[in-house]
């Protein structure tokens, strides 16, 4: 079994949280502009990379969102930081 | 290439087996091919028979970074089946099983294909509305596909757990007959053999490390054994396609998961036919050398790196113990997994992408073993002619532009 961190929960089982998505994906804008292949790129594709990823996960028990640095390969967890932006 | 058949095996049985000669040839890389297909897997391999077989395209290479059959196609559980729910899938899978039921005899190799059968189990009353739904969905797309009883189920498979305290019953299912199992490496063994009797070249320990592109158009690729020559190639690289399409600017909508499989120690036969629990997402078949082989969902960590966690492993047994309670006595002997090539809609992508001749063949994820023989079938035309054939232009990549996705885990309700 691994451990997880959470940036507000501390070390966690891994089956307490679930990938998200990659992370530095931003939403392509004015919506007018956006052709159907950027669009469909922002919703679908992936770098899938091999070695270090920046994710998106969420700890489903507390239902936060945040950023995961990890070794794809090794499964070396590197960091894991709340989302940018302000508490509310 | 030496034919196989009765009469060899009597002859090399008479005569100490000294006349075997190896089923393919190793080769070393050319400067040049007319085509150039990267990971040498079940697809890949099948690409390039194709290619020689109904193309007459014959200066083609297969580059596999490791051995032959040594990725997904190497490590699967080896379920075929066509029981899919939208016609876009039936056609590609059926063209796949039918290309499967004449294999061994196109190949002279014997897959070993055997139509046992394969039940999608139900449990509650809803679910087998859904199985009643992909049953009818299937007879109208033409593949033999019915619904069968609790009663039928269980004289199939006595064993089945069908006791008071059974957290999931079996109210009968979904039945493809034509479905089953065949050996995985002689799948890769019997596309390599007769490949290569054609003249294709199939080089071991290559991997490539770029994609020449010059002024938008495919020229070569960069390979540890130095560079090639070609204008067309094809990606059959399951969970590593992504790193190569980004050689080429490509990016692919593919998320890379591993797929645990897992083998028990042989006992009797038991168990014949191929069995999925809608319940417990775990599957299971018996091996002609008496073991179950079985396996379930995906761990749900993106990963590049072969080999399973733990959660999913309970899951995947606490589920088949569920199903065969007696099950609890055996060991297991071996566990495994393959990085899968998992797309949104569960559909594989086969077409052009990128520049001018290169394409690709992937996003098979957890179900492209029994695609093999249609995928080959497919990339190859695309390679020979450069147009989609019209089974596989639904698949292209461009549907994801479209929003065309043939979303095959919510249609048919499996995960493999
Ligand atoms: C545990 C498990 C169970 C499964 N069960 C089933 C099942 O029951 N039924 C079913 O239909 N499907 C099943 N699948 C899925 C099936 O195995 C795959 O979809 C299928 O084998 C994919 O074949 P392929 O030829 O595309 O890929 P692979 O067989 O993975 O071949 C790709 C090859 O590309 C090579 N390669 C990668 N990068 C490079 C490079 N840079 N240069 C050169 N070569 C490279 C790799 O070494 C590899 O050999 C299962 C998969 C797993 C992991
Ligand atoms: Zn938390």
């Amino acid at each position: 079994m691994q451990i997880f961190p959470c940036p507000f929960c501390g070390p966690r089982d891994e089956t307490e949280f679930l990938f998200a998505a990659e992370a530095g994906k931003t939403r392509p804008e004015p919506a007018p502009d956006v052709s159907d292949a950027v669009w469909a790129d922002y919703l679908y594709g992936n770098d899938a990379p091999k070695g270090t990823a920046r994710e998106v996960w969420v700890h489903l028990t507390c239902g936060e969102f945040f950023v995961m640095t990890r070794d794809t390969t090794t499964r070396e967890v590197k960091s894991c930081a709340a989302l940018p932006g302000k508490a509310s | 290439m030496q034919r196989y058949s009765a009469f060899s095996l009597l002859r090399e049985g008479l005569s100490g087996h000294r006349g075997w000669r190896p089923a393919w040839t190793k080769a070393k890389p050319k400067s040049a091919y007319d085509a150039v297909i990267v990971g040498g897997g079940g697809h890949g391999l099948a690409t390039a028979y194709y290619l020689a077989e109904n193309h007459g395209l014959t200066r083609v290479a297969v580059l596999e970074r490791g051995w032959i059959g040594g990725g997904n196609t190497g490590r699967n559980t080896t379920a075929v089946r066509s029981n899919y729910f939208y016609p876009e899938s039936v056609a590609l899978y059926d063209l796949s099983l039918r290309l499967y039921e004449g294999l061994s005899k196109e190949l002279n190799y014997n897959v070993m294909l055997s139509q046992r059968g394969m039940l999608i189990a139900a449990h509650t009353p809803a679910q087998m509305e859904i199985c009643a739904r992909i049953a009818n969905a299937m007879q109208i797309n033409g593949v033999d596909g019915r619904l069968m009883s609790a009663d039928e189920a269980q004289r199939r498979i006595p064993l089945l757990n069908q006791t008071e305290g059974a957290r999931f019953k079996c109210l009968g299912g979904v039945w493809q007959g034509r479905a089953g199992v065949a050996r995985h490496d002689a799948v890769a063994w019997g596309y390599a053999r007769a490949a290569s009797a054609l003249g294709v070249d199939i080089i071991e320990n290559c991997t490539v490390k770029d994609l020449t592109i010059e002024a938008g158009q495919i020229t070569g690729v960069e390979t540890n054994l130095g560079p090639i020559r070609t204008n067309r190639v094809g990606l059959a690289a399951a969970g590593a396609t992504p790193g190569l399409a980004a050689m080429a600017g490509v990016r692919l909508p593919i998320h890379t998961y591993a797929l645990q499989a897992f083998v028990s120690e042989p006992v009797k036969p038991i168990l014949d036919t191929v069995l999925l629990y809608l319940g417990t997402g775990t599957y299971v078949s018996q091996s002609d050398k008496g073991e179950l082989v079985f396996g379930g969902g995906l761990d749900r960590v993106p990963t590049h790196g072969q080999k399973g966690n733990l959660p999913a492993q309970e899951t995947v047994i606490s589920g088949l113990l569920e199903m065969f309670p007696a099950f609890a006595q055996l060991k297991l002997l071996r566990q495994w997994a393959g990085v899968v090539d998992v797309v949104p809609d569960s559909s594989p992508v086969i077409g052009p992408v990128g520049p001018a001749g290169l394409f690709v063949n992937c996003g098979w994820g957890t179900g492209g073993f029994k695609a093999i023989p249609a995928g080959g079938w497919l990339l190859s035309h695309l390679m020979a002619t450069g147009e989609h054939h019209e089974i596989s232009r639904p698949f292209d990549l461009d549907r994801f532009e479209h929003g065309r996705l043939i979303d095959e885990a919510a249609g048919s309700g499996i995960a493999h």
